[in-house]
């Protein structure tokens, strides 16, 4: 056979040290990381909505998209403990290495974007994948219509990066709607689902591009109430979920039909998807 | 020399050179060998050590072997392994990981294997045809993988065409067999007194030269040609394989689904004989002492539970969803991924398979009623 042109080297983990953690509630935090050797931080240029493989060594790899803004020298990953890994990572704190090696995947359409109303629908810890989507666009706010951001959680726990909401609900032509469907007494916004904010927003469906994460119930609902109001499905893009443990279109484990999550996602237009997404058990 | 177009002779009590000349050149050499009740490829230096004598028989959920009274080398079909563990090894380190601890800094060194000559003798068309598929998958996508093309590289193949079939062969519907026509360094298609041998590639053309072979005759020729034909004539089970991708996306919500789902054990025993299935888990092997860590990739199947796990949710929580994840892929997905089909028509995800599930009657069963739900 031909030589081929591979690199292992592409898929080492990189040692990267926390400089900051930064925690909202007891299960989650963000995690500012910066490269022990600053030379491969190039490599790692990525678009808001991409994600690295974050290691922990002898332990395991988790799949977390990056919330910082893209001009930021360090990369922040918001992580919520959920399993083992993240388990050993919430005992980690400033000075502490973690590995990473990405990014990887498609990232959100901030491109297409422009000159459009942007619509940004949430839910849970769904923000974190669109954090540095939103940043990015207020940086260059002229290049953008309205932006509506809604946001939907559980608890009021839940609600990470509190300071950046406040922060956009003061820019100009900007919308934000938060909202909690197991509110506590300090709860000040909205109560319910996040697909009731709809309510609150005005929809132009032939200048709307809609940037869409959060749990599946959600989504799938958030779609039929748009598409209902006649946003086209060209026009939605999902950051989707899967399990993944590869991150290139190898292991098999992230598909959702033909799309192999890791590399094809996770941010894909709803129209490429329609067939599957939402089907149980797929 | 001999051209490709003039396939060679080699005489039955020729075979062992032929072995000799391959392990003179350094190969570890393979061929199909008798191990609990079946065959598999393992390593020899003797023609005697292979399993010739008998045959295979093989319905679904079922395999035996049986004396065939005739000296055939490679009277036995196939056995559950294929080519797959020659090149995606089924247990392969990728990353050697020295650390202190968690949290503490770390140096990763990507472990790449030698890629000593492995020459495999015995493998059918089918298995041929699941080497390209799995080409596709770890060479020509955007992230190729360098354990693979390792390998894959050291890989020497010497096929043999099918001059009888089983009952769970379907290669004629797939158009992989019986006949090994392509992707192999050498093929031999076996006679009763020897065999045909064309070779495919400039290392295979080398070796047909070192052996020096005489030209085959047109007798030879000619019985060969007729007992390809009756081979391929003999097969009986198909997959009808037209607008098969469309049909399984209509039909994510066919009841099929879920009868099968009843059926199927969850076992995964389908994606392990599989010669193209590639999932597969990553994980740390933490030395004990807690300094060092492998990190290791290992076979995994879509009908383990954990393979559509995430943090509580399971994409994929009922056998049902797993069994049509396994074959929508196969059959549908992968014309999409990969621009051919996941399916061989090797059939011993139908032969071991313990309740004997047989994915061309499940797909006949979609076709004939369709849309409904």
């Amino acid at each position: 056979m031909k030589a081929i042109a591979t690199s292992a080297a592409a898929l080492v983990p990189e040692p990267a040290e926390i400089v900051e953690k930064r925690s909202f509630g007891r299960e989650l935090h963000a995690y500012r990381l910066s490269f022990l050797d600053p030379a491969v931080r190039p490599r790692f240029d990525f678009m808001p909505g991409q994600f690295n493989m974050v290691y922990v060594p002898g332990v395991g790899e988790v799949a977390i998209s990056i919330s910082s803004d893209p001009e930021e020298e360090d990369l922040e990953h918001t992580i919520r403990i959920v399993g083992r890994t993240t388990r050993v990572i919430d005992g980690l704190g400033v000075g502490d290495v973690l590995g990473l090696r990405g990014p990887y995947g498609s990232y959100w359409p901030l491109h297409e974007a422009r000159w459009k109303d942007v619509l940004v629908v949430t839910g849970g810890l769904g923000c974190a994948p669109v954090t540095g989507a939103i940043e990015y666009m207020f940086r260059r706010r002229a290049n953008y219509g309205r932006i509506s951001i809604l946001h939907g959680v559980k608890k009021p726990s839940d609600l990470a990066h509190r300071e950046h909401f406040e922060a956009w609900r003061r820019q100009p032509d900007t919308f934000v709607g938060l909202t909690a469907d197991q509110p506590d007494r300090a709860w000040r916004y909205r109560v319910g689902v996040v697909t009731e904010l709809f309510e609150e927003v005005e929809i132009d469906p032939a200048r709307t591009i809609v940037f869409m994460c959060g749990p599946q119930i959600m989504a799938v609902l958030a779609v039929h109430i748009l598409q209902e109001r006649g946003v086209p499905a060209e026009r939605i893009f999902i950051s989707l979920e899967r399990n993944m443990k590869c991150a290139v279109g190898l292991c098999g484990h992230c598909q959702l039909g033909p799309e192999f999550v890791c590399k094809d996602g996770p941010i894909l237009p709803y129209a490429r998807i329609a067939r599957f997404f939402g089907v149980r058990g797929l | 020399m001999p051209d490709a177009s003039e396939p060679c002779w080699l005489e039955r009590t020729r075979l062992q050179r032929l072995l000799d000349v391959l392990l003179e050149r350094g190969f570890e050499v393979h061929g199909p060998v008798l191990r609990d009740g079946a065959t598999l490829f393992a390593p020899v230096q003797r023609v005697a050590e292979l399993a010739a004598g008998w045959r295979d028989e093989q319905t679904p959920g079922g395999y035996s072997l049986e004396p065939c009274g005739e000296a055939r080398t490679f009277g036995v079909v196939s056995g559950p392994g294929a080519l797959k563990p020659f090149v995606f090894a089924p247990h392969e380190p990728l990353l050697q990981v020295r650390m202190d601890g968690p949290g503490s800094s770390f140096e990763a060194e990507p472990v790449l294997p030698e890629g000593h000559k492995v020459a495999v003798l015995g493998a059918r068309a089918c298995d041929l045809a699941a080497l390209a598929v799995q080409d596709r998958i770890f060479l020509r996508g955007r992230f190729p993988d360098p354990h693979y093309a390792v390998r894959r590289r050291a890989l020497f193949t010497i096929g043999v065409s099918c001059t009888r079939s089983v009952s769970t062969c379907f290669c004629t519907s797939q158009g992989t067999g019986p006949e090994v026509t392509g992707g192999y360094d050498l093929a031999l298609t076996e006679l009763a007194e020897g065999f045909v041998v064309r070779f495919g590639s400039p290392e295979g053309e080398d070796l047909v030269g070192a052996l020096g072979l005489p030209i085959a005759s047109e007798e030879a020729l000619r019985r060969e040609r007729s007992d390809l034909d009756a081979c391929a004539e003999g097969i009986e089970r198909a997959l009808d394989s037209g607008d098969l991708r469309d049909l399984l996306y209509a039909n994510l919500g066919h009841p099929r689904w879920e009868e099968v789902g009843e059926r199927c054990l969850g076992c995964g025993n389908c994606t392990m004989v599989c010669p193209t299935c590639f999932c597969h888990d990553q994980r740390d092997e933490p030395a004990l002492d807690g300094a060092a860590s492998l990190r290791v990739r290992e076979w995994d199947s879509c009908f383990n539970p954990e393979h559509s796990q995430i943090h509580g949710i399971n994409f994929r929580a009922r056998v049902r969803d797993r069994y049509r994840q396994w074959l929508v892929h196969k059959l549908a997905g992968w014309v999409d991924q990969f621009d051919t089909s996941g399916c061989v028509g090797c059939g011993r995800c139908i032969t071991w398979c313990p309740v004997g599930i047989d994915l061309t009657e499940e797909v006949d069963a979609i076709r004939r009623t369709e849309g409904a739900s």
